[in-house]
């Protein structure tokens, strides 16, 4: 067997397997690096560790499951009461005796635990954890909610685990994890005007689709990321795991710490790559080149440019979710909407992701210009896109949404159709009533 | 648990995703797992739990239980006698919930030669499927010993009520 520098071995030492190229031993990733301070051990992709959780998060669709594991475990206390987050947000407030249920069993054991306590009205569990302060660069959080790897855009190591495992992390403030390999994603260029985030997220899943980065974690680099806001960033790492990875990550900036200083959290020097750390694969896009992008029913990884889906009718547009709930995406919508009215027919659904985001579009005037407009706003929340209550599809019905899934059923309704789409595609459409490329209108 | 699982195989196709395994507009309003595992894997067959056998085997195609965490998923599957499920690869939330649940996931890489209503021998410990109608074997990705040693004992509730302590725990 030859071997040639640049080739990747994996040897069995002692035990233990080490990584090198052509005999010089490589660096370390982001995500490597975190799981090493957080399990006390130099971890490597494929080892099975245990690690530290600095916080963890359950929301009402997950929550019962786990408190009731959790009794059944006989827990009698949290393992750290300060690091608990309950969120009411799915079903919010509750359409259903028994989901009043689940929330009032979820306000007792936080009540009796004296964990955190999000009541209704607060927002998405995610945007909340992020605005609370304690998403921090090299922090390890989990949370009873797939999206939980949107924390990777500011630094933390995230990722969604089940209710099962919530207890156990409830119990002892731990949990293994399976170290992953990483998967470099480099968008180079800038962003063409009206071509946001979104687009970007979607045409990489259109790309890797929804299986290429299973077990994987995903780091996105590239000008176009330095250049985008840590909400743009927040929306990338929000639909890492719709193509099945563990977690995405953006390395913290500058702008990561001014965002983190606004929201009163002065993070510790934050764990950085090293320039040399190997990737399992590396893509590269050309941002300059993006059209706006839309993911067609009913798969995420079905994308295809706006311009191919131009005029298919809509009945619904959801603007909001913890994919595109946040004033930028608010305040984009606005700006196309601002002066021109909802076409007759089409429902216009808007909800801004915490009372924050909420509290933000009041100032701004945004919430007026959706009004006059025709569309609607509702609570912070989940709203329609976990399918329970506010915009129920009907069948045969079609909805444009700003969040995270278009799968089957997922808007309550087995034979309606989503398309997922950037605020401002989502926008341009409720205009039209029909799906429109946005940098078609005219912005006033 | 036991070790030997067999049972008639139901056929899949790939990316058979949480939403079509149980539905949110169910997992939203239903707690009582009798009447939400009615709905199992609906968005695929919408007569699928009462047609399915206790200790039938579900047979799919690549990333199985895709999207959200719910572990309701892997729960209305185990509550319809779902014995094992066999699937070219599996996503990773939904696999740790299975093992978290007690209920058996196998990745194989010959589920293309299994057909719908085979009936299979799976030895979770050997790490082997035997397809008895066809007379086929078919090797399958064993378990790490910290995931096995929470599906032997039927889930992690399970092993913390037997031991007293969770695995990583000593």
């Amino acid at each position: 067997m030859e071997i040639s520098r640049g080739d990747r071995l994996e040897i069995g030492f002692s035990g233990k397997v080490v990584s090198i190229i052509g005999g010089f031993q490589l660096g370390k990733n982001h995500f490597r690096k975190i799981l090493s301070r957080a399990s006390g051990k130099d971890a490597y992709a494929g080892d099975l560790v245990v690690a530290e959780v600095y916080a963890a998060m359950a929301h009402d669709g997950t929550a019962l499951l786990a408190i009731e594991a959790f009794e059944e475990m006989r827990g009698e206390k949290l393992w750290n009461p300060s690091r608990v987050f309950l969120v009411l947000d799915h079903v919010a407030p509750s359409a259903t005796e028994a989901f009043s249920k689940v929330h009032k069993r979820m306000r007792d054991f936080a009540l009796k635990h004296e964990a955190k306590f999000y009541e209704v009205g607060s927002g998405i569990c995610h945007q909340l954890m992020v605005e609370s302060g304690y998403v921090q660069p090299g922090l390890i959080i989990v949370g009873a909610d797939s999206h939980t790897c949107t924390y990777g855009a500011l630094g933390s190591f995230a990722t969604g685990i089940g209710s099962t495992e919530m207890a156990a992390v409830f119990l002892s403030g731990k949990l293994w994890f399976k170290v992953p390999e990483t998967m470099r994603v480099v968008w180079k260029g800038s962003l063409p005007y009206m071509v946001t985030p979104k687009d970007v997220i979607l045409k990489t899943i259109g790309t890797v689709k929804a299986d290429g980065a299973t077990y994987r974690t995903i780091e996105f680099r590239g000008s176009a990321v330095d250049e985008m806001s840590v909400e743009g960033r927040l929306t990338l790492c929000n639909m890492a795991v719709e193509m099945g990875a563990k977690t995405g990550i953006v390395e913290p900036d500058r702008k990561t710490s001014e965002y983190l200083n606004s929201h009163g959290v002065k993070p510790e020097k934050p764990i950085v790559g090293d320039q040399d750390a190997h990737y399992a694969q590396s893509l590269d896009f050309d941002a300059s080149e993006l059209e706006p992008q839309v993911a067609c029913p009913h798969y995420v990884d079905n994308v295809k440019p706006v311009t191919d889906v131009e005029g298919v009718l809509v009945n619904q547009v959801f603007l909001g979710s913890c994919t595109n709930g946040r004033i930028e995406d608010l305040r984009l919508a606005a700006e196309i909407l601002r002066g021109k009215k909802v076409e007759k027919g089409v429902r216009m659904i808007v909800i801004p992701a915490s009372r924050i985001v909420y509290l933000e579009a009041l100032k701004e005037g945004l919430v007026e210009t959706f009004v006059e407009s025709g569309g609607m706003i509702c609570n912070p929340g989940c709203g329609p896109c976990a399918g329970a209550h506010q915009g129920i599809l009907a069948p045969g019905e079609v909805c444009i949404s700003t969040s995270n899934r278009n799968f089957r059923g997922r808007m309550g309704c087995m034979d309606a159709e989503i398309y997922l789409g950037s605020p401002a595609t989502a926008a341009a459409t409720a205009i039209n009533g029909e799906i429109t490329d946005p940098r078609r209108l005219k912005i006033r | 648990m036991s070790r030997l699982i067999e049972g008639r195989a139901w056929k899949l196709g790939d990316d058979v995703n949480t939403d079509l395994i149980i539905p949110g507009k169910y997992k939203l309003s239903i707690t009582g797992l009798d009447e939400l595992a009615k709905h199992a894997m609906e968005g695929v067959d919408p007569h699928f739990a009462e047609k399915f056998g206790r200790e039938d085997l579900i047979v799919a195609g690549k990333n199985f239980g895709g999207g959200s965490s719910r572990e309701q998923a892997p729960l209305v599957l185990k509550h319809i006698g779902v014995g094992a499920i066999i699937a070219r690869s599996f996503a990773r939330i939904f696999y740790r919930n299975s093992v978290n649940v007690g209920l058996p996931v196998v990745e194989c890489k010959d589920v293309d030669k299994i057909s719908d209503q085979d009936i299979l021998r799976v030895d979770l410990e050997a790490g082997v499927i035997k397809n008895l109608t066809k007379e086929g074997i078919y090797r399958v990705k064993s378990f790490p010993t910290e995931l096995w040693q929470i599906l032997s004992e039927g889930g992690l509730v399970q092993y913390v009520k037997k031991h007293r302590r969770l695995p990583w725990q000593t």
